[in-house]
């Protein structure tokens, strides 16, 4: 780092300062104190105990384990909510000693200036040359954190070794200790499983937030059911442009047209394999075709996207020319078909398995009565089996309409309303990509536009997953 | 005949109400070690010489065995002696399990069962098998009956089905149970009912033969108890092979009872000899309880 003029040396001894405690350094030596105290808690519980040590109520390591958690949780929860805290209370102190000035500014513009003072702090390079205010600023800003970072360090390692220290003090030998640990273990994996719930709480919730602000700048009725598509309005005043119009009605149709061709060749294929596979190959012949199927779900969709574009759709075309149809060279039959082929895995594997978990004694009962295989799998199997492969068609199907690579790649983006498979459609996911990508505004309605379009998105695979969940278990119920 | 579907049931000479047990022959033109009454003179069934491998394990070593008309045979003996492979012999319901392989010569009214030209589906058509644990399809109960004679076209109509259903029931014993509630499903009902829903299930595609494998290890008392009066009502008309573990059922409902051993069959009798009066040493320690 060069050192320029006396901020920048003060900057950098803050600098300096701040990465001596820093965050993984605390944790390393939180780390190092719960061993500790693990072993310290070990140790008090068989000396507590004696010769009797039969006595105690629970296992020497679950004091050890009590003592660990009780020094490295409330620790690392504290370092969770004050690194959580830290930076507005620190920026908004800042802030408020800032000139009048600054303060009237208006807010994106105060954003600015923050980070400027950020990048000083961090030694990076700033545009232009400091005014006083500012340097009085940021090393205001410098004293704070350090202030903060130091106050952290004492207060973090104080409250470990205070935990420890509680809990040490209550090791005794009808002390309760495996239950307590059990209770703390539990606690956390609650966390942990709620975590997955309240991440997918967040996602619908900012979704939803940017769709109103979407509704209120076009009609909600408007969007479900107007027929056209073209979400291009004026970015400036002056520009000459379209006003836009945000009818979601042919997004939906060409989803739902590339949906439908693409189960109609993932259903039968899917289905017909599962059955082969389960019903009538060779042990060994399913053992290495299974997994082989089970690789079409691995491939990357960008891969089947160049196979649809580059392979599949001229093919197409060449064969419509043959027959004397006009086949467009983006059209919503290539995308389907190779979608299909994508999702066969889907239908396949979770019909196999659920085809596999109807109990042989159905299949000798149908059989010993002088069925043959294929009447057996069409009246006992399939129908025991129905809700489970349903459910994997479902899953499939809201696979197919959250796909979007191969969409973009084969099927085009003009919005046309149309039931021709020959003609070129786009989906609901390929124009929330083309609406985010490039320079956006990010509240003009074109932008907001592709909130209300996953939102929408979201409703419809929701609906059709807890469709299958219901069925799923309708299912297990018929068994158990 | 193996080949036709089971339409009209031929009448047997033996068929009639007479039930008098079976005269055993003792001069064999076939290699048995097996001790007792073997054959017998107008059997609907004939095993001979017959071996099952798993793999290269041997399950069944050289058994030979008639079976009756309008008899219950019983099959005993220790857990893991080849009970339920021979069993399953009889209607070729080891063609299901690939490591299974099956020599020798078994024959239905004198035609080769494993022949290329027999019809494997028509054979379990004529030879209805009832498994140990009841497992009703989940389908109504009426279903479940009429399942049989749908798939061998047995009704031409809906009232024959009705009717061949019904009949089916009464003779299971179950129809005064069961006739409120045909469209419930099979499944819903009680361990006892389902085992017999299972038997009417397969007199309803009216069999020659019915092979049952431990019917009752599933049920209570009073269940069994009915299952076993059923199974002397069902030998009017059919001849059942019974696999028990238990020698009191055997001896309440088989005319014969033959014992296996390790995959031997040891001794074949009439039911009320063989108990009272077992020639192997082999039979007697296993009916004394000094062995199994
Ligand atoms: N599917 C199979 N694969 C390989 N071996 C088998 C198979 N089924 C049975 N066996 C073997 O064949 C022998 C006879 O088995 P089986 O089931 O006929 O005995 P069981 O007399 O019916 O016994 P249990 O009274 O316990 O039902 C046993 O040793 C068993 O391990
Ligand atoms: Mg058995």
């Amino acid at each position: 780092m060069i050192i320029r003029g006396h901020g920048r040396l003060q900057i950098s001894r803050f600098h300096q300062y701040y990465s001596i405690v820093s965050t993984p350094l605390l944790i390393a030596v939180l780390l190092l104190l719960t061993a500790a105290a693990f072993e310290l808690g070990r140790r008090r519980a068989l000396q507590v105990a004696g010769s009797e040590f039969r006595t105690l109520h629970s296992l020497p390591r679950y004091y050890g384990s009590f003592t660990a958690l009780w020094c490295a949780l409330p620790a690392m929860l504290l370092l969770g909510t004050w690194l959580a805290f830290e930076d507005k209370i620190i920026t908004s102190l800042v802030v408020a000693d800032l000139p009048a000035t600054y303060q009237a500014l208006s807010e994106s513009k105060l954003n600015l200036i923050i980070n400027d003072l950020r990048n000083q702090l961090s030694g990076n390079v700033v545009s232009q040359e400091l005014n006083p205010a500012m340097q009085a600023a940021v090393d205001h800003y410098g004293s704070l954190r350090a202030t903060s970072n130091a106050a952290l360090a004492v207060v973090f390692l104080s409250v470990a070794m205070l935990g420890m220290g509680m809990a040490w003090r209550k090791i005794a030998p009808n002390f309760w200790a495996r239950n307590r640990v059990e209770a703390i273990i539990k606690l956390l994996l609650i966390i942990c499983s709620t975590l997955a719930i309240f991440t997918t709480i967040g996602i619908v919730l900012s979704v939803l937030f940017e769709s109103i602000r979407f509704f209120q700048a076009v009609p909600i009725f408007d969007f479900l059911f107007g027929l056209e598509w073209s979400p291009q309005t004026a970015i400036r005043e002056d520009q000459v442009g379209s006003s836009g119009a945000f009818g979601a009605v042919p997004l939906f149709a060409g989803t739902l047209l590339i949906s439908v061709i693409a189960m109609l060749v993932a259903a039968p294929i899917g289905l017909t394999s599962a059955i082969y596979l389960s019903e009538y190959s060779h042990p060994r012949f399913r053992a290495i075709a299974k997994p082989l199927l089970e690789i079409l779900a691995g491939i990357p969709t960008v891969v089947y996207g160049f196979f649809a574009a580059l392979t599949v759709a001229p093919l197409l075309r060449d064969m419509g020319t043959n027959f004397g149809l006009d086949v467009s060279s983006e059209s919503a039959l290539a995308a389907g078909l190779v979608m299909g082929i994508m999702i066969i895995p889907f239908v396949s594997s979770i019909s196999d398995d659920v085809i596999n978990a109807v109990p042989q004694s159905l299949r000798d009962g149908s059989l010993a009565l002088g069925s043959t295989r294929s009447e057996m799998i069409r009246k006992v199997v399939l129908p025991a089996a129905l809700p489970g492969i349903v459910s994997g068609m479902l899953l499939a199907i809201s696979r197919a309409i959250g796909e979007t690579m191969i969409v973009v790649m084969a099927a085009g983006l003009a919005a046309n309303l149309t039931v021709n498979p020959l003609e070129a459609v786009t989906t609901v996911t390929v124009q929330i990509v083309t609406l985010l990508v490039g320079d956006q505004e990010f509240d003009s309605p074109k932008t907001l536009a592709a909130f209300a379009l996953g939102l929408m998105l979201f409703l419809v695979t929701l609906a059709l997953n807890v469709v299958a969940l219901y069925v799923v278990r309708k299912y297990r119920e018929q068994y158990e | 005949m193996l080949n036709q579907k089971p339409a009209v049931r031929l009448e047997n000479p033996a068929k009639t109400n007479d039930v008098s047990p079976p005269s055993p022959v003792q001069n064999r033109e076939f290699d048995s070690k097996t001790v007792g009454c073997v054959t017998v003179d107008k059997p609907i069934m004939t095993t001979r010489n017959v071996d099952v491998y798993y793999g290269g394990k041997q399950a069944i070593i050289n058994v030979s065995i008639d079976i009756a008309y309008n008899e219950v045979l019983s099959m005993i003996g220790p857990s893991g002696c080849g009970k339920s492979t021979f069993l399953r012999c009889l209607n070729r319901m080891n063609d299901t399990i690939e490591s299974a392989h099956v020599t020798g010569k078994i024959e239905l009214e004198g035609h080769d069962i494993y022949d290329k030209k027999t019809d494997v589906v028509t054979l379990r058509a004529r030879v209805g098998m009832v498994f140990q644990k009841p497992n009703p399809f989940p389908k109504s109960v009426y279903e479940n009956v009429a399942y049989g004679p749908r798939i061998h076209g047995l009704a031409r109509n809906h009232t024959e089905l009705d009717e061949i259903v019904q009949t089916s029931l009464l003779r299971a014993g179950l129809w005064d149970e069961v006739k409120d509630r045909l469209s419930q499903p099979g499944t819903g009902l009680s361990g006892g009912q389902q085992q017999r829903l299972c038997i009417a299930r397969c007199i309803a595609v009216n069999p020659d033969v019915i092979l049952m494998d431990e019917p009752c290890s599933a049920l209570d008392p009073i269940a069994t108890a009915r299952i076993e009066e059923l199974m002397d009502e069902l030998r009017q008309n059919y001849s059942i092979v019974i696999v028990t573990h238990s020698m009191q059922q055997a001896a309440r409902v088989s005319q014969r009872t033959a014992y296996f051993h390790l995959g031997d069959l040891i001794e074949v009798g009439e039911t009320s000899n063989i108990f009272t009066n077992p020639q192997d040493k082999l039979t007697e320690d296993y009916l004394t309880g000094r062995f199994g």
